[in-house]
């Protein structure tokens, strides 16, 4: 951008509503650029261009727009849009919700600049992604496979254990066979302090913070913050994934906080409303966060994303998880019923899914059967979960054998395949072991996913 | 006279510029100090409002805007096919080596290899007459497409051949021939432009008859769709859309493919760009990429371009079309085009109908699926060609009666209607069977009949029976439980189960399922009715369901689907043998075994 902006101060604020100020008088500034904003009492904020005329401009103040007043605030414009500046010295730092230190400690020497917003990565240099991420969660690796480079988020609602399934997710995620370097990027957007908390102690623990950058938006902060928090911290993780070739997992969590700001500025726009009040651009506007994820030809790192939103009132059609269920490839979806039975992960395994399992696993990177057993386990439990529903009606007398083989064999899933303990790391054998065990439980005949050879080499029931 | 405004205003990829009384509607601009592609959307006084193909960001009032004369086109000559373009045809790889691996902004490309030689062989002469869409000569465009090159359609008619070249290699700057009309004299070159939003004209239409063979069985059996006809794929996220658009894409039996990304996954442009030039087509053993190009705008590119790309694709689609190729379009997926349309008629402050959607929004669907259908080109030699257009929607919250869905339910005859509950039991592909349509079934059963199989449309019929009358049983089903239907009922469940899953499942992963030829289609269809009337015979002569049940041929008839390759057809007659063999063996049984109750 040509710097002839740089530097502009104006002080004629016409309007303050919402999050936004409208400044009249200004002759030079440009779409998108970073302003800076004083306080009559001499206090300083951020915020941005979101729309600019000859003689006026619209203001997004990411710190809110309380305490501001018509006369006495000034608008500084800085010729540049909001960027962030990254090095190596990123990691085991802990930042604020806008990239600023928030740990007491000075501010990191920058190797570069980078604009928040990133750019679009170009489909055409993307490398598809392949490699099976083992994460010692039998339902995610057996069925749900992540890879590197996935955008695969959790989908949960209030009170599930969706940070505890992240942060072993973060604890155990490891390719196997590989000693790769690899770092996690938290931003924390919204939630309780005691939330960041966890996670920070969980990457503590593990030994595992020392190769992690935190931004941390608490519940208490700034909203429209929010905006910003998840763009700094992709900028980071795909500073480290393609500059320096780190294996990323980057955890945002809650991204129902970011897409309620977005409907905050939306709102005091006056914009016409998509669903729900949220702004029609929403779609687009999360794609661009989400898309942040994958891999580039040519360059070693990665950019795997496990975005985390609380489903309002568990509905999983409500705007925020349809539209990430749109955009990311695939999703965990925590199950209430299951939670209520106490089974960790309550994962509702047939309302989740991964898109890119198929290209995980298999001859030559799993094993070959992998995929077959996956489809095969949807498939039992999907009839368990008939089977239940029609034995409340006629009672266990009323079901035939073969069904009666399924509801058992649900039960089997839930307790012996799905369940594990937070800190329970089983290996891609293990679970696979124990799925077969379960398969087993089904008559032969049953298996139809399966092809006949992997059946004679793995089936251990009877005909 | 060049049109030369100044910008004064700024919101996304909206711009206002002043000065710009001069514009024409739908006249490209370049816009900005940087040049960014734009394109003027409405004009009030001398305030044109563009809507920009680029990232805005950095953009200032004051900053200049300047007209190129011409509407958004699209150049149409050989070295389309085997790309990727973004939303406006710029090749991505171009794009790739200027700015890497990241899209940067206002970078020029030129959509083909204006240097490349192709060879030209002529199929005119001097002195013959030529006129809009006349073919001049064919050049190898890949080893698998054999390119015409057309008299552009705005060509006078009945024109003179003056000149044209021997055989033998030419770019697409030379001239390769002159016609002349009237004294005024015409080059011609291998390439022309076209804008995009205009349809190619055609000599006729005719009525789609022959079916668009794709090799998923719930497609060509049960809800087929036509060459040069329209088809929708409705579906919540995850129920199957770019999958089915992928199997389209990879097994139909088309010469052209476009595949259009709007605003849809990054990876998924990537994965086709990654499978396509492995997959080798089974009709010419050549590598699909040989006949596809791709357009891919995805979900993080500029949202106006991403309206714009459905257009870019179209064009592109007709051309091939003119040739006399059979071409399919597949837009995945079209509502992110009407959020674009959306974004901009919001950012224009334009009064919304429904759900914020622009009212225009269903012309504007109508007018895309009209641009699908098989004709009769322009010029000579006769020849006819067609473009299907297959869109999928996604609906907000899988809510089928939103806006995007129910116009496109009004504009096109093929409704593949995917379920969510079916996806999350993993039937794959979800398209339910009961909401779904075609209004091309009697139209193609002429071609599966002649060219397949005469008993086609009844085996069509007796199995999709057994599926409907399963439909009601369920309900009493879910209400009483299995066991208050008699025999002959239950066997219309499990026969209906059967057909689920060895003929409406098909997995798109397996190497052997992904296709299905149209002979195997029918002959699997044909083994589930006769299991079924089979079976309804033994139940009549006293052989208890539960020995039916039993039968290891079900599993058999279950997994023939990937069991049993193309190349191996005969073994569905091993099969049919099996099921008499084993029919045989029940009724010979003779003593009835009593149905077998678990008790609790
Ligand atoms: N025919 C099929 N065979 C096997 N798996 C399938 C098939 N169709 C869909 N799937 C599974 O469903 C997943 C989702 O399918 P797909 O990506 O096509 O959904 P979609 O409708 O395009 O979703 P979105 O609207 O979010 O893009 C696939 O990744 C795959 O796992
Ligand atoms: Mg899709």
């Amino acid at each position: 951008m040509p710097e002839t902006t740089a530097g502009i101060e104006y002080t004629k604020v016409a309007e303050i509503k919402g999050p936004l100020m409208v400044i009249d008088g200004i002759t030079k500034a440009s779409f998108d650029e970073l302003v800076e904003i004083e306080t009559s009492e001499g206090e300083r904020r951020l915020g941005k261009v979101l729309e600019v005329g000859f003689g006026k401009a619209v203001v997004q103040v990411f710190e809110g727009t309380t305490g501001l007043t018509i006369t006495g605030t000034k608008a500084k414009f800085l010729g540049k849009t909001m960027e962030m500046p990254v090095s190596q010295e990123l990691l085991g730092r802990v930042f604020d919700g806008l990239g600023r230190p928030n740990d007491g400690l000075p501010d990191p020497i920058a190797d570069k600049f980078l604009d928040v917003n990133g750019e679009p990565m170009n489909p055409e240099r993307r490398e598809y992604p392949t490699s099976f991420i083992q994460t010692g969660v039998s339902v995610i690796d057996g069925m749900l496979t992540l890879v590197r480079g996935q955008k695969l988020p959790i989908f949960s609602g209030s009170g599930m254990p969706h940070n505890i399934l992240a942060a072993q997710i973060a604890r155990q995620a490891a390719v196997v066979g590989t000693k790769e370097d690899f770092a996690v990027v938290f931003a924390a957007i919204g939630v309780q302090y005691s939330e960041a908390q966890y996670f920070k102690r969980s990457l503590e623990e593990s030994g595992a913070l020392r190769r992690s950058v935190l931004f941390l938006n608490l519940a208490d902060d700034p909203a429209i913050e929010r905006i910003i928090t998840p763009r700094v911290a992709l900028t980071v993780a795909e500073y480290l994934a393609y500059d320096l070739g780190m294996h990323v997992l980057a955890i945002l969590t809650d991204m129902t906080n970011y897409a309620e700001a977005l409907r905050e500025i939306s709102a005091a726009r006056e914009e016409v409303p998509g669903r729900k009040g949220y702004p029609g651009y929403l779609y687009t506007d999360l794609a661009n966060n989400y898309e942040r994820a994958g891999r580039i030809k040519g360059k070693d790192g990665s950019v795997t994303q496990v975005p985390i939103l609380s489903m309002p009132a568990d509905d999983i059609t409500h705007p925020i998880p349809d539209l990430t269920g749109y955009i990311t490839e695939g999703q965990i979806v925590l199950g209430r019923d299951l939670f209520r039975k106490g089974v960790y992960p309550p994962v509702n395994v047939l309302m989740s899914l991964s898109r890119l399992m198929k290209d995980g696993v298999g001859e030559g990177k799993t094993r070959s059967d992998h995929m077959e057993v996956g489809n095969q386990l949807y498939d039992l439990y999907s009839r368990a979960q008939e089977v239940r529903a029609l034995a409340e009606i006629v009672g266990r007398a009323g079901l035939t054998g073969t069904d009666l083989k399924y509801l058992d064999a649900g039960d089997m899933f839930e307790n012996y395949f799905l369940k594990q303990a937070a800190d329970e790391n089983r290996n891609l054998e293990e679970t696979l072991g124990r799925a077969w065990e379960v398969l087993s439980t089904l008559p032969e005949g049953e298996l139809t996913k399966i092809k006949d050879k992997h059946v004679k080499q793995y089936y251990k029931g009877s005909k | 006279m060049v049109v030369k405004g100044r910008i004064v205003w700024v919101s996304g990829p909206a711009v206002k510029a002043d000065g710009m009384s001069a514009a024409k509607m739908y006249e490209t601009v370049e816009v900005g100090d940087s040049k960014l592609i734009g394109e003027v959307i409405r004009l009030t006084g001398d305030i044109a409002f563009i809507q920009v193909y680029e990232s805005t960001s950095g953009l200032k009032p004051g900053e200049p805007v300047v007209g190129t004369g011409q509407p958004l086109s699209v150049l149409l000559g050989p070295g389309i096919i085997g790309r990727i373009y973004d939303g406006i045809q710029r090749p991505l790889d171009e794009i790739a080596q200027k700015s890497g691996a990241f899209i940067g902004r206002g970078i020029q490309t030129t959509p083909v290899d204006m240097k490349k030689k192709f060879h030209f062989v002529p199929s005119m002469k001097k002195g013959d007459v030529v006129g809009p869409g006349s073919i001049l000569g064919v050049v190898d465009e890949t080893q698998l497409l054999k390119h015409s090159i057309l008299v552009p359609p705005y060509h006078a008619k009945d024109a003179k051949l003056v000149d044209i070249v021997a055989e033998g290699d030419y770019d697409l700057e030379q001239v390769i021939a002159t016609s002349e009309k009237d004294g005024v004299k015409v080059p011609l070159k291998m390439y022309h432009k076209w804008p995009v939003r205009k349809p190619r004209p055609y000599a006729e239409r005719y009525d789609p008859t022959v079916p668009l063979v794709t090799g998923q069985r719930v497609i060509d059996t049960y809800f087929p769709i036509a060459k040069g006809g329209t088809g929708a794929i409705p579906g919540g996220f995850g129920t199957g859309k770019t999958v089915t658009m992928h199997q389209i894409a990879k097994w139909a039996d088309s010469k052209v493919v476009v595949y259009i990304g709007c605003g849809e996954r990054g990876n998924e442009m990537t994965e086709v760009l990654v499978e396509f030039p492995h997959l080798i087509d089974p009709r010419s053993g050549r590598p699909l990429m040989e006949r596809t190009v791709l357009v891919a705008n995805t979900s993080n590119m500029p949202v106006a371009a991403r309206e714009a790309s459905i257009y870019t694709g179209v064009t592109m689609a007709e051309y091939y079309r003119d040739m006399g190729f059979d071409v399919v379009l597949v837009a995945d997926s079209t509502s992110r085009w009407a959020e674009a349309l959306r974004e901009m008629s919001g950012r224009l402050e334009e009064m919304p109908a429904e759900e914020g959607y622009p009212s225009y929004l269903a012309s504007r669907l109508a007018e895309f699926y009209e641009r699908a259908g098989r004709v009769r080109a322009l010029g000579s030699p006769d020849r006819a060609g067609s473009v299907t257009l297959v869109g999928a929607v996604s609906p907000s919250g899988a809510d089928f009666t939103e806006p995007v869905t129910t116009h496109t339910i009004r504009f096109i005859k093929t409704f593949w209607a995917l379920d969510t509950r079916l996806a999350y039991s993993r039937h794959y592909p979800s398209i339910n069977w009961m909401q779904s349509y075609s209004g091309y079934l009697e139209d193609v059963s002429k071609w599966w009949k002649e060219n397949v199989s005469p008993e086609w449309y009844e085996l069509r019929s007796e199995s999709y029976h057994i599926l409907q009358r399963e439909d009601t049983l369920k309900e009493i089903v879910r209400l009483l439980g299995p066991e208050a239907l008699p025999d002959e009922e239950k066997l219309v469940l499990e026969v209906a189960r059967m057909i689920k899953i060895g003929i409406l499942q098909q997995n798109s992963f397996d190497k052997v399922d992904t296709y299905c030829g149209p002979e195997k289609q029918v002959k699997l269809v044909k083994l589930m009715v006769k299991f079924f009337k089979e079976a309804q015979k033994a139940l009549k002569s006293e052989v208890s369901l539960t020995e039916i049940r039993a039968m290891p041929i079900i599993t058999q008839l279950l997994k023939a689907k990937f069991e049993i390759p193309e190349e191996q057809l005969q073994k569905l007659q091993d099969l049919d043998k099996e099921l008499d063999e084993q029919f045989r063996k029940l009724s010979a049984g003779g003593s009835k075994t009593e149905e077998v109750k678990v008790v609790a």
